[in-house]
């Protein structure tokens, strides 16, 4: 699977309640929480990206709650994936339980500039920038995980199982 | 193997378990509130299931809207309610009984030395603090455990902190935790278990405890435990419903780093806007008006919490223009919190008592910040809008320091208010 897309950066410690805030926290629609998608990060976010748009972000990015919330929005809002040099670790789980694809690149998260165009190989891990055609690769994903993400998620994964006795 | 490891391997049936390996795991608890909780449910329902795993395992506790504030909060709150008496649940928290989650689990027995713990709140890693494994998950791994019964782990490595010195008057284990964020960052301990050890750590009382290990999350850990000893035991005793597992860590143990902090020169901290690793002394935190104290939450909302705040506040008068809400954590420390005559303390000094909530500790009600206003909390996260308006700041604090900042109306000391 290819994703491109638009980058729009965002800085170091990017938290939940900057991707999803807690007044917003009264329901669980995804169409819903997508209207306020990094909202106090930056309140234009929503209206000026597109579908299939990247977020670019710095180090330990969805630190704080365990809100599954905050990658629902960022999924719903259209953003195709998320590139930083680390995650922190719930928004991580969450992320591959619910099948947002996320990728681990300091490198890519340091050069890549907010407007660039880049395209992400999901299966590889390859990312390039088409605007300055620089390539990368992203922390290779634990073998667990792919198959998670091949399965389509947590709960897909457990019924497969199921049903595999 | 550290105790962390100890823990899960026995959770997961084999002899040992080395950091990075992926293992699956029974979890003797598993947690869901009424903002995580529904979506779990939603997930439960669309998997075909009809029963959890065991009726006295699955914990749900409406604590963060509730008393519900909103219809979309009484929509939340009510799924939690429909499902509790649909499975027969064991341990389903209306209000009356409700308290915040990680200091209500540990108060009444529900969770103990030895157990894995799963919660989907990210301060689930509170109930290290009794020699569990403990950690915060997403809805969807709630939803699987509430199936299975077994939920999926990275054993993560440990890092070590030693804890050394006596601490001086009006340093607690908030202090300690907020020192250590402090020094090692909010990812410090990313994706790894903290262990806390060493004197000072034994010579703290349990509530104490469970601040430390409630904030492990703010340096990015996945976990934060401190070893039972004759303190965890008395407070188990008699308390936790099931039989408990004492473990250590062995003198094998690897550690991917220690880290010593000496406490004896440490002062009570202040962590400034908008992370909570933004960390000075008290004494150097200049002059910083505020409009709002909030002494509470799964941090700090404990008997001893309440009562270093009454010993700050007995006798004065919260500063005009400033509101101060006290918020027990459970309806039983707020019981004990009127018999030693607590509560009249915070009414005198002009202090808003509330029914246990999480309430403003997340922005979610009971005291949201206006733009440009300033708060000091005894809570644990002050990032950008967490308790109101984007351009709100929230400065973390011990109790003590919040009552005497709410008696002053600035970040103060607790020396300038009581002896
Ligand atoms: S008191 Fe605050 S940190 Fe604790 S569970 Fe409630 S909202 Fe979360």
């Amino acid at each position: 699977m290819k994703l491109t897309g638009k980058a729009w950066k965002f800085g170091a410690d990017v938290d939940t309640d900057a991707i999803i805030p807690a007044r917003r926290l009264n329901t669980s629609d995804p169409a819903e929480l997508a209207k306020y998608c990094m909202e106090d990060a930056d309140p234009d976010f929503v209206r000026k990206m597109k579908a299939g748009d990247l977020i670019v972000a710095g180090k330990n990015f969805g630190c704080g709650s365990s809100r599954e919330h905050a990658p629902i929005a960022i999924k719903a809002a259209g953003v195709s994936c998320v590139i930083a040099p680390s995650f922190a670790r719930i928004f991580y789980r969450n992320a591959f339980n619910m099948g947002l694809p996320i990728f681990e690149c300091a490198e890519a998260a340091a050069d890549i500039r907010e407007g660039d165009e880049v395209t992400v190989d999901a299966g590889t891990g390859v990312i390039r920038n088409a605007t300055t055609g620089a390539e990368y690769r992203a922390a290779p994903i634990p073998p667990f995980m792919q198959e998670l993400i091949a399965d389509g998620g947590l709960m897909a994964h457990l019924a497969k199982k199921a049903r595999a006795g | 193997m550290t105790i962390t490891e100890k823990i899960l391997a026995a959770h997961a049936g084999l002899p040992r378990v080395e950091p990075g390996q992926i293992i699956n795991v029974r979890v003797d608890v598993a947690l869901g509130n009424d903002i995580t909780a529904p979506i779990a449910i939603r997930e439960f329902k669309q998997a075909g299931a009809n029963r959890v795993f065991d009726r006295s395992r699955v914990v749900l506790v409406p604590d963060h809207f509730a008393p519900n504030k909103d219809i979309l909060s009484a929509e939340q709150c009510k799924v939690l309610r429909d499902f509790a008496r649909e499975q027969d649940l064991e341990h389903y928290f209306e209000i009356g009984e409700m308290g915040v989650e990680h200091a209500l689990l540990p108060e009444q027995g529900i969770v103990g030395p030895g157990d894995v713990v799963i919660g989907a709140d990210s301060h689930t890693c509170t109930y290290g603090a009794l020699g569990a494994f403990s950690t915060g998950v997403g809805s969807t791994d709630l939803a699987a455990a509430m199936i299975t019964g077994e939920a999926w782990f990275k054993v993560p490595e440990s890092m070590k902190f030693v804890y050394t010195g006596k601490l001086g008057p009006w340093v607690e284990g908030k202090d300690l935790i907020l020192a250590t964020i402090g020094r090692i960052g909010v990812d410090g301990a990313l994706y790894r278990a903290m262990e806390f050890t060493g004197p000072a750590i034994d010579a703290l009382g349990m509530d104490d405890r469970f601040t430390m290990a409630n904030m492990a999350i703010e340096a990015g850990g996945k976990s934060g435990i401190i070893a039972p000893d004759a303190t965890t035991r008395a407070y188990v005793e008699g308390r936790v419903k099931r039989p408990p597992t004492y473990y250590e860590s062995g003198p094998d143990a690897r550690y991917r780093e220690v880290i010593e902090i000496d406490c004896s020169r440490l002062r009570p901290q202040v962590a400034f806007p908008h992370l909570p690793s933004n960390t000075r002394s008290v004494d150097e935190a200049g002059t910083v008006a505020i409009d709002q104290v909030v002494i509470g939450s799964c941090t700090n909302g404990r008997i001893e919490d309440l009562r270093r705040a009454a010993r700050v506040m007995r006798g004065q008068r919260v500063a005009p223009y400033v509101r101060c809400l006290v918020i027990p954590a459970t309806q039983e420390i707020y019981r004990q919190a009127l018999q030693e005559g607590l509560i009249e303390v915070f009414l005198d000094a002009k202090a808003a008592v509330s029914t246990p909530t999480c309430g403003p500790c997340l922005g979610g009600h009971m005291g949201i910040l206006a733009k440009g206003e300033r708060a000091v909390a005894t809570t644990n996260r002050n990032f950008v809008g967490r308790m109101g308006h984007p351009e709100s700041e929230v400065y973390l604090t011990n109790p003590a320091v919040a009552a005497a900042s709410a008696v002053l109306g600035r970040i103060a000391s607790p020396e300038e208010v009581a002896a």
